[in-house]
């Protein structure tokens, strides 16, 4: 069977305003709204279309994380998933490990795409995709805005500095997820009902031959530097003076 | 002894600014000697800029028909083979370090620090997380070879040299994949600045309403000498170039100068200005958080400022 695998992780919502614990050990998590991290969403919402459009008849939503994840998965099935599996582990994952999880379910399903969002909000890294590419021997496309599947190969436009870049790659390939790529759609009530008979598999990272390493070790964690209070002028003309006192008209 | 691999990304003909931010950054490694790595079909004009950059030991060339693009499946087995006589490898946290430095780090099985801000020692960094909100702190073991994209915009470039450093053309034996190939490149080339390294960035948000109206800040910029940037709310409703967006998850910038017009100012958006020298905020709500952050704000109408700005600029 065709099918597309959607890597899923449960994130800080981004509507929060994330804090710093005083004691410098992490960020307040407890008591937070967790979601979907909106550029996997993305990616569900592209693979959901290509089923939508006959090219795969499955999407396998996938998370790695501690039980909790599967909310975020239900939300997956309800968005339109056909099955979820959640790697379940409360080690801190990072992207290499992440990466080694989904190579090992890559080659277990075989999927003819994996697709993941271009960077989580949470640690802002940008680097499980390209890993996954990397440790599966299959190219990558990064950033892309836009997917179109032909046959055997995929052809990608991907967000890059210079503006729009098109690439052909040869399936299976690993693609995320840019912000421009969709607008993922409203779950429906009816569909989370649904949801709930759809089939959550649960497997030990250790089944997949993947025992976590903590290779970065966070020291410590800290607030930004915070900007002094700036000054209000009234109009252009102000404006100007300001500015040219600074030297920077 | 620290070595440091830098990957110099390049548009075929100059080496990227970016990459002077880089060297910097890698300088204050302690006991650092450095090496540009540059992948091209022709590699003659880029190692040229490479080596006259201020600390630079040394220029390799990796020289293949291939790299008359820039890509990842292309460059990453290559560099990997050719980081195995280094402790480090940096690569910009541009469109092309993001895409290609994870690629290698998972070949060397190392671990990479991304966005890398500070360095406090040869193993131990700082990184922006959660959208800059905060600041966290990593340490690598001792020995672990440790693969970076570093955060540009926290970076002074590094100087010119007078004494250009060796150019050496190297073979490696990792042929490049094929099973990426390259299409086409549309951008909007112009005679602008770039907006990554201009020292003056001209910023439009949603209340400019239509992409003709943002001509009214081209025309200031090019008066001021100044790219234009965008907020993703401006970009998303189709008034700007997505390369234009300015936040988390498009560019970090830090120009001498940003002048913000009607633009709120989310989160996101601020996550990408922060490292600005002087943040001017134009816009008409006097309530919008951009000016929290603005080192001089001005509440009012931007299609009245913007035409009183570019004509008392001239």
């Amino acid at each position: 069977m065709k099918r597309i695998l959607v890597a899923i992780k449960r994130v800080v919502d981004y509507n929060v305003r994330i804090r710093v614990k005083p004691d410098g050990s992490g960020v307040i998590t407890d008591g937070v709204k967790m979601s979907i991290n909106p550029f996997d969403e993305i990616a569900l919402e592209e693979a959901l279309r290509l089923k939508e459009k006959g090219i795969v008849e499955e999407v396998l939503a996938v998370s790695i994380g501690t039980a909790d994840c599967q909310q975020q998965l239900r939300t997956a099935l309800a968005m339109g998933a056909d099955r979820a599996i959640l790697v379940q582990t409360d080690a801190v994952i990072e992207p290499l490990d992440a990466a080694r999880i989904f190579r090992a379910l890559c080659e277990r399903e075989t999927p003819l795409l994996a697709i993941l969002g271009k960077q989580a909000i949470d640690d802002d890294c940008s680097q499980t995709g390209q890993m996954l590419a990397a440790l599966w021997g299959r190219p990558q496309a990064t950033f892309a805005s836009k997917v179109e599947i032909n046959g055997d190969v995929a052809r990608v436009t991907r967000e890059v500095d210079a503006g729009l870049e098109t690439i052909e790659v040869d399936l299976p390939a690993v693609i995320t997820t840019d912000l421009r790529l969709n607008e993922p759609r409203y779950v429906k009530l009816p569909d989370i009902m649904k949801a709930k008979k759809k089939p959550l598999d649960t497997l030990d990272p250790g089944a997949l031959g993947v025992t976590p390493v903590e290779r970065l070790k966070p020291v410590k964690f800290e607030p930004p530097p915070v900007r002094a209070k700036g000054v209000m002028v009234k109009d252009t003309q102000e404006l100007i003076d300001a500015l040219r006192r600074k030297g920077l008209a | 002894m620290n070595r440091i691999l830098i990957v110099g990304e390049h548009d075929g003909s100059r080496l990227n600014p970016a990459i002077a931010k880089c060297v910097t950054c890698a300088r204050g490694i302690p006991d650092a000697e450095i090496t540009i790595a540059v992948f091209a079909a022709d590699p003659t004009a880029v190692a040229a800029d490479a080596a006259t950059v201020a600390g630079v030991d040394r220029v390799v060339t990796v020289t293949h028909a291939i790299h008359s693009n820039a890509l990842a499946a292309a460059i990453a087995p290559q560099l990997a083979e050719l980081a195995a006589a280094y402790t480090h490898v940096f690569g910009p946290s541009t469109t092309f370090g993001k895409d290609l430095m994870p690629r290698v780090a998972a070949l060397l099985d190392a671990p990479q620090v991304s966005d890398l801000m500070a360095v406090e020692s040869a193993t131990r960094f700082r990184r922006p997380i959660y959208a800059s909100n905060a600041i966290t702190t990593v340490a690598a073991a001792e020995g672990s070879k440790i693969i970076a994209t570093v955060r540009i915009a926290s970076f002074e470039a590094a100087g010119v040299s007078v004494a250009p450093a060796p150019i050496e053309a190297v073979t490696v034996a990792a042929e490049p994949a094929t099973h990426t190939r390259f299409i086409s490149v549309s951008s909007a080339r112009s005679d602008r600045p770039d907006l990554q390294t201009a020292a003056k960035v001209v910023s439009g948000g949603r209340a400019l309403a239509s992409a003709d109206n943002f001509g009214i800040l081209f025309k200031l910029a090019d008066k001021m000498g100044a790219a234009v940037g965008a907020s993703r709310a401006a970009v998303d409703a189709g008034y700007a170039a997505n390369e234009m967006q300015v936040g988390q998850t498009g560019k970090i910038i830090s120009p001498d100068l940003y002048l913000a017009f009607g633009i709120s100012g989310a989160i996101q958006h601020l996550t990408g200005i922060k490292d600005a020298k002087t943040i001017v905020a134009i816009n008409k709500d006097p309530e919008a958080p951009i000016f929290e952050v603005a080192d001089i704000g001005l509440v009012g109408d931007l299609f009245q400022i913007v035409p009183e700005l570019d004509r008392l600029l001239g």
